[in-house]
């Protein structure tokens, strides 16, 4: 019952990160495809708690922290290479 | 055009603490469960990043004067050091050992050597990637 419950959401993630990627590959301006992929993120630290419930583990517990800074430094990266047009700024004015 | 980045600068400030605890916890984690110096040194190399995102490359440099270049060196002459370390009491390159020790407030810990090579892995990887980072953001 629980293991069947937990596929069909391991299903559901799964179609809501496809359907992320055709964001990502069709969306017409560079923003969509920022938030399409932070998005994308997000839905895969749900589908790694999912499989680490479906497996009986807790060797991924570390993976969720990670993949949530990951994807916030990595977010904050690509709308600051939008804004301003460089990541790294020498000198702040 | 003058930006102003008071809610980027306010997060970063409060997450790179967090990020820096997490890293130090991979880096204890790493001999028993997932963790240790590698992925400790990258957490903590990306909290670093994330102030640069924050602020900007002069501001790093004068908040932390370290040269990563000499941090590298210091993490590889650690590595080595544990390695040479063990001649001194007969037995081969990189042989390592463990005890257990009483402290006043953990209790009884396992400390093992391999914990001294882990600190120097940590510190290479610390040194290399933001070396790497800061050679490529000076654009002059």
């Amino acid at each position: 019952m629980i293991q069947g419950l937990l596929t069909v959401s391991a299903v559901i993630l799964s179609l809501s990160i496809l359907l992320a990627l055709y964001r990502v590959a069709k969306g017409p301006s560079m923003p969509d495809r920022v938030l399409a992929l932070d998005m994308i993120g997000i839905n895969l630290i749900s589908l790694v708690a999912v499989v680490s419930l479906i497996q009986e583990t807790t060797a991924y517990l570390e993976v969720f922290l990670l993949l949530g800074i990951l994807a916030f430094i990595g977010t904050v990266a690509l709308s600051k290479f939008i804004e301003k047009g460089v990541v790294i700024e020498r000198r702040r004015d | 055009m003058k930006s102003n980045d008071v809610i980027l600068q306010t997060v970063a400030n409060i997450v790179l603490f967090i990020i820096l605890m997490f890293s130090v916890f991979l880096f204890f984690n790493g001999h028993h469960e997932p963790g240790g110096g590698f992925i400790g040194g990258l957490m903590t190399s990306s909290a670093l990043v994330l102030l640069l995102l924050a602020y900007d490359l002069e501001t790093v440099k004068r908040i932390l004067p370290v040269d990563f270049k000499l941090v590298t060196a210091a993490g590889l002459l650690v590595a080595v050091g544990t390695g040479m370390g063990s001649f001194f009491f007969g037995a081969p390159f990189l042989s390592q050992t463990y005890d257990y020790f009483h402290f006043p407030v953990l209790g009884e810990l396992e400390l093992a050597t391999a914990l001294i090579f882990d600190v120097g892995v940590y510190l290479v990887v610390v040194g290399i990637t933001l070396t790497i980072i800061q050679t490529i953001g000076e654009d002059r």
